[in-house]
Parts: C-alpha cells; structure tokens; sequence
C-alpha cells in the first residue's frame, strides 16, 4: 500500500487532534434506512476504518454501555466520505433494541475493527458471488473488489420475497451477469440460490470461485451444490465470539480437520472443508439465554410504551 | 540511632492479612484478602532486618527498592514510602496484590531463612491503597522532548512501558483493543482478586503523566506497525499485546456447547459482567457441576468466579499433583477454602455429550508421576486401563495460551518458532524502532514480569531515541556538591537528538 503524502496528513490528524487522556470512542451513526420491518442499514462515520477495511471483514459493536459485543460483517465503506456500513437483521434482543434506538446522529458506545482477515481476491478470471437474505450485505464489497480487480462477476442473490429485497441495483451494478432468485417466485426465478449457481455452473465451465454468505444451511447448501464440479467454494462464518481478536475462542470453528478461530483465521473459509452442523449446533449456545432476554425487553418496552406511546415513524 | 535489629529482636511472627470468611466469600465479589491496617503494617515493617546487602531487591523484576520504602514505613513516613515505590513501580496497589511474591522477593527475604518472611507484598499493596484513597500521585516534572510513542496494549507490559516513556518527557499513546484499558488485570484477574478500582485508580494515575489511551483500537488492523512508524510519526513503538489465542486439547467433544476457554469465562464476567444477566446483555450460561481443567492461576480464577455466580459443584482437574501446580500456592488455598475439590493426577481422554449437543460429562483416565522433564517437573503417564467417566455440565479449559497471531499476520516482524514475537536482549523485534515484551514474547507468565519487560523495553526505547535514562542519572543526584559529571550537567535530563539533513 503506497502512502501518499495526502494521507500522512489524514492519519496524524486524528491522532494529534484528539482531546483529553481518554479518548471518547463513540461513534456517531449518520445515516439509517430500513429495508423491511426486520432489516436495517446503518453508516457510521469512521475515517480510520473506512481506510482500513477491506471486503470479508467485520467489525464488533457495543450498542449501549450495558451491551454485548456483535460481531457484524462490513457491508461496504466509504474511503472518501469515510463512513463504513453495516446491514443488521433485528432477531435478538440487542438486535432489535438497535433497531429502535440507533437512529441517525445517535452514538454506538463502541465500535472496534475492521477484524479479520481479509477475503483473497487475487487474480480470478470469473467469479460467482453468492448473497442469501442478509447476506447480500457483506458479499457486495467482494463483487465489487472482484470486478474492480477485472474478473468477469456473476451476481446471485435470493430472499424470501420481494418485500425483502434490497440493494438490487447497486449489487448489479458490479455484475456482468446477475440471477436474483425467491422462495415464492414473487421476484426472479422462483426457488433457492443453489439453482442460480445450477444456472451459472450449466452457463460457464471455466469458474474459478464460488463466494457463498448467507445463513450457514444456505452456505452449506451452496458447498455441497459446488463440490461434485470441485469449484473452489468461499464462505463466511460468524460464530458466536467475545473479543473478536482471538483470545477467547469462543468462535473456534471445525475447518477439514482442525480447529480454527473465525475470528482471526478467517472469517472466511474453504466452504468444502467447512464442518456446518457442528457451526450450526454452536449457535445455539445461548439459546435460552437469549430468548429470556428477548422476553424481558419485549415485556419492558410493553410497559414502557403505555408511559410513552412511540412518537412518529423511525426514520 | 536505633539498636541495630537481628533475627531474635524482631516480631517473630509474620502478621496475619485477615481474610473475608470462605463462607461468605462465595457469594460475593468482593476482596478476599482485606489487607493490612495501621498497626499491623507498623509491626510488619519491624520486621524488615535492613541487611546492608539486599537479597529481596534482585528478586524484584522492577528493582523496587524494597528496604527502603519499609524503612520509610517505620518511620512513619507513609507518602515518603510511596515515593520510594513509585520510582520503580507506577503500580503498587496492582503488584502487591498479584504478584507472586513467594518466588521473587520473599523468597529470597533473609528473615525467611530462620522464620516466615517479611511481608513485602502486603506492605507494598498497603502503601498503594493509601494513595489511592489519598489521592497521591507522583508527578515528576517532564519536559517534552518531541518524542512520540506508541504503544500497542494497555495491559501491565504496555501500562509499565507508557510511564517510564512519559516520565523521560515523550508523547505516549497507549492503543487498546476492548473498549476498557487494563488488558489482562481487566478481563482475567477477577473482582475479589483484584478490584476495578483498583485498576481505575492506576490507568488514572498513567493519564496523569500524560498518557493517552485510546480504545476500541486493534492495531495491525485498523493500522498497521509499519504505519505508526511511518505515517503516524512514532518515533518508537512497544508491542505488548499479550498472549491470547487459547489451548484446546484436541480430544473428541470439544465443540460442544458448555466447553469453553477459561479466557472466555473471564472475559464474559469480567469484562463484560455476565454475571449480572440480563442487566447486561452478555450471557454466560454457567453450569451446576463444572470441571476446570488445568491448575495453573487462570485455572483458580475461573473455578473462583464459578463459585461466586452460584455453580453448586466446582471441580479441579489436573495431570500432575498439587506439588507440581503452577498457580500461587495461596490461590490453592483459597479455591479450596471455598470449595473447589481437585482431582490430581487425571486427564480428560473425551468429552461426552448429549443428543442436544450440551456437555454431559468427560471420560478421563489416571495419570502417575514419571522422570522429570525440562522444565524439572515429573511427566505425568497415562495409567493403563484406569479411564474413568466424569459428570459435568460445563467444563473449562485453563491450560494456557498460544500466541495472538494478530501482528504476526499484519507486520513482517520476526516470529519465533511458536509464533511468539522474537526479540534480542534489548528486547527490540527486527523492525527498527519497534520493541516487544511480556507474553507476546515470552508467552503466558506473570504480571510483574510483563511490568518487568515493559520497562526494560522502556530502557532500550531510551537509548534507542537517544534520550539519557534519567534513572542512571538519579543517582549521581545524590551527592548535592557534584554539579557534573564528565561535563555535563548533572540537572541535565536529557539529550536533545540532532538530527543531520
């Protein structure tokens, strides 16, 4: 990386300005949009991070003091305006409290990356980039460094249905050709991503890598759609992880057969060798734990919201 | 002038430290050794024979003078010996508490030849807490050189480095990767161990040099070494980023649910205060009989931390005996004051578990004692035939740590075999500027040791910017009528580096 001498100024700034002994290490969210009543995209303002991140690389996030620390892939960054996006999918409890308190100028208590190591781009020819649901997200920015990098991109997303679809066109955008796919049919073709990668793979013969992220049952779906052909298969894993800097290990995964940490091993693996049950049994660790904490919040938001009905629409 | 003091005058006795009851103990978080009053400190400090020929100070690994803030001590001159301390060591109130004594100065005490030692760790942990809530802090006046320093890891190594820089006059930034500093005395050494108070008090007594701590910060991710050489314009960096990366055993069971490291244990209550799920939202999920494998420190804070959230059950688990143990023999003690039974010379072959994938239980099998090994202590050999089942809902590693692979991965520093950073005597890696110490080099050891490297890297660092160790010079201080030596200015504090165009 060839250092400028635009940028020496850049990072010596945001050292030398900052105040006081203990930084504050807030982050200021600048700019939210919701994609459906559970999905929501969120641009923080970052400059260090936006410089830093590169496409397969997440970030850990404490919403509030009392939170727990989500590992969140990066969904796209900003070197220019500096800012870093991040797409969530309210399911748990921190989820959907960040879903009703991180709106536009509010502050994340703490954000910490990018984390991991980055995706290998490398010098492939033609590339199938995979994104189911939520995982359009963090796909897009290796499309985008694929086609940058000028591989030929074939883009290949699903969702339920088309009330859940985002990011269409700009996903498109990095593609030279795009299947976007539902379970009911009621956008592109009707069924699964693997039958968009059946499509690409009956298409072309000369692929040189398949990047599937999504739920890990549709990650492992895509491996096994890969595996008879013997096309090298990337996904991304997101176990459950404290630290995200490989001192807890929680998030060890079984990778062929060893044992990997996701959280500085990867996050992205050979999907071919990637042990999926045993992942998916390791996320539901908390089980429990978490539904408690989803019923207790949902009960104090109840009683909180007859004190105080919600004031107009979020935006 | 006082009689001098021989082995028979003094207090024969070494004054007890009172203890909260085990009983209680276990049901709350707070400190388990409460510490000296007045008159106990007094009649300790008697104690102190003030040989002329220090034993205790070699084995200190930051020199503290030790006769010599005791003496400080006897006379009553509390703050003078908190004066003394803090020449060689920003931490009392941390050091007195956590290190282990026994094997560096105390054992080496001469009164501990004929009877129990001088309790210097608690006479160091008594001055400590009084400044603490004196509100005394020393800070000696600096005089900026231009130096700007990096620091990757607030932890003991990092913390110790950042205040020997900033008292020679450099700009310290101090880089953490939680979102609270402290690294190790945060996340692993418990509550009723070591308090956060604690803590606070002495990374505030750091900002008070000057010290800027900024968290949230993984360095050779969101930059790189290369880069705060380069373009962030630090003269000089000290990589104390700690051990990490923990040991599995790789048997068959690991990746069920209720196998987890003692690192994530700790971090998930001390950090993150688990403990009080749901007010916090990090969950633990602890279990009612719970096998802790290893018996190193790590292994005691964790079965501790078990106790005190309510597990009915703690167990020890060890291949060895007590006698070979790695952890502090007063952990021990305490862990079984409260409780914990040990199980010696056992060994989990596998982890079983149930059909929903939680942990059910280990099979382990009896071990005996064979030659010794390298590091001096017997092999432990697997008994034929003696495999046993053991019931446990939750079972946690404590077996110690590989190295973090983070700046390995991200700078082209030397690594050593294992992965650990490599560096020379001086402790500088084999980038230009960039020294390292504590257990990124060393791998998993004490916090008086990483202090100890932090320090000694603080030392090379010096020498390396050209700024003359105000340490050396202090001494040739004392005489009031020498005003130079060998020309130079004996008030001089530091060089100023030329730089040639």
């Amino acid at each position: 990386m060839g250092s400028t001498s635009s940028e020496r100024t850049d990072l010596q700034k945001a050292f030398n300005t900052s105040p006081g002994l203990e930084d504050e290490s807030a982050v200021e969210i600048i700019r939210r949009e919701d994609f459906s009543d559970v999905t929501f995209m969120l641009e923080f303002h970052h400059p260090m991070m936006a410089k830093a991140a590169k496409p397969g690389q997440f970030v850990i996030v404490i919403p509030q003091e009392h939170g727990e620390r989500i590992p969140l892939t990066i969904a796209d960054f900003d070197r220019k305006k500096g800012t870093v996006t991040l797409v969530i999918q309210a399911v748990g409890k921190t989820t959907k409290e960040m879903q009703q308190t991180c709106h536009r100028g509010t502050p994340l208590f703490g954000v910490v990356g990018p984390m991991g190591t980055p995706s290998h781009i490398g010098n492939n020819k033609k590339v199938v980039c995979v994104g189911g649901g939520l995982g359009v997200a963090p796909v897009f920015p290796q499309a985008r460094a694929f086609k940058e990098s000028g591989a030929y991109v074939i883009g290949v997303i699903g969702f339920r249905n088309k009330e859940l679809v985002f990011w269409e066109e700009k996903f498109r955008k990095y593609c030279d050709e795009f299947i976007i796919c539902s379970d009911d049919g009621s956008v592109g073709i009707k069924g699964l991503v693997t039958d968009g990668i059946k499509l690409a793979l009956k298409k072309h013969t000369d692929i040189d890598e398949v990047v599937a992220i999504g739920p890990p049952i549709m990650m492992k779906a895509c491996a096994e759609t890969t595996r008879p052909a013997n096309i090298k298969t990337t996904v991304s894993l997101n176990p459950i992880m404290v630290d995200g800097t490989g001192m807890c290990g929680g998030c060890r995964v079984k990778i062929g057969e060893g044992i990997k940490f996701a959280c500085v091993d990867g996050p992205d693996f050979d999907g071919h060798q990637v042990d999926f049950d045993d992942l998916m049994n390791r996320l539901k660790r908390f089980n429990e734990d978490e539904k408690k904490a989803l019923e207790r919040w949902s009960v104090s938001c109840r009683i909180r919201g007859k004190e105080a009905p919600p004031t107009g629409p979020r935006l | 002038m006082a009689k001098k003091k021989t082995i028979r005058t003094i207090p024969q006795e070494r004054t007890p430290i009172a203890h909260q009851d085990p009983g209680k103990r276990i049901k709350n978080f707070d400190e388990v050794a409460l510490g000296y009053g007045l008159e106990d400190a007094l009649n300790e400090s008697e104690r102190c024979l003030m040989c002329p020929e220090t034993q205790c100070i070699p084995g200190c690994p930051v020199s503290i003078d030790i006769p010599g803030f005791i003496a400080k001590i006897t006379a009553k001159d509390y703050r003078g010996a908190y004066d003394v301390l803090t020449q060689s060591n920003l931490l009392p109130a941390i050091c007195g508490r956590v290190c282990p004594q026994e094997d560096q100065c105390e054992g080496l005490c001469t009164v501990g030849d004929t009877l129990e030692p001088v309790a210097i760790g608690r006479l160091e942990r008594w001055i400590g807490d009084m400044a603490i809530s004196e509100g005394w802090s020393n800070i000696p006046y600096r005089e900026p050189n231009g130096f700007r320093i990096g620091i990757v890891g607030s932890g003991p190594a990092g913390i110790a480095c950042a205040a020997d820089m900033a008292k020679a006059g450099c700009d310290v930034t101090v880089f953490e990767a939680f979102h609270k500093p402290g690294g190790v005395l945060r996340y692993g050494i418990p509550e009723f161990r070591l308090p956060n108070a604690v803590i606070d008090a002495e990374i505030d007594a750091l900002s008070k040099l000057g010290v800027r701590i900024k968290c949230n910060t993984l360095v050779g991710r969101l930059f790189t070494l290369e880069q705060m050489r380069n373009e962030m314009g630090f003269d000089a960096v000290f990589v104390g980023t700690g051990a990490g990366y923990p040991s599995f055993m790789d048997i068959p069971g690991e990746s069920l649910n209720g196998v987890l490291s003692a690192n994530e244990l700790l971090t998930r209550c001390n950090l993150m205060h688990a403990g009080e799920f749901p007010d916090y939202d990090t969950p633990l999920h602890l279990g009612q009989r719970i096998a802790v494998i290893g018996s190193g420190n790590t292994a005691m804070d964790a079965m501790r931390v078990c106790l005190r959230l309510g597990a009915a059950n703690v167990h020890c688990v060890y291949r060895r005996t007590r006698n070979e143990s790695p952890a502090r023999v007063e952990e021990i003690d305490h862990a079984e004051e409260e409780g914990v039974e040990f199980h010696w010379l056992a060994a989990p072959v596998e982890i079983l578990g149930d059909d929903q994938n939680n942990v059910r239980g280990m099979r382990c099998i009896r071990m005996e004692l064979g030659e010794p090994d390298e590091s001096g202590r017997c092999r432990p050999v697997p008994v034929q035939g003696s495999e046993f089942e053991f019931e446990a809902d939750m079972i946690v590693y404590a077996i110690g740590t590989n190295a973090n692979p983070i700046i390995g991965q991200t700078s082209k520093l030397k690594l050593n075999k294992w992965g650990y950073l490599a560096t020379d005597d001086t402790l500088a890696t084999s980038m230009a500027g960039v020294y390292a110490g504590g257990d990124i080099v060393t791998g998993g050891a004490t916090v008086i040791l990483a202090m100890g490297a932090g320090r000694k890297a603080a030392s090379s660092m010096k020498k390396y910017l050209g700024i003359r160790d105000t340490d050396s010079l202090h001494s040739t201080e004392i005489d009031d009528t020498i005003t130079t030596l060998f020309g130079i200015d004996t008030r001089e504090k530091n060089f100023a580096r030329v730089r040639i165009a």
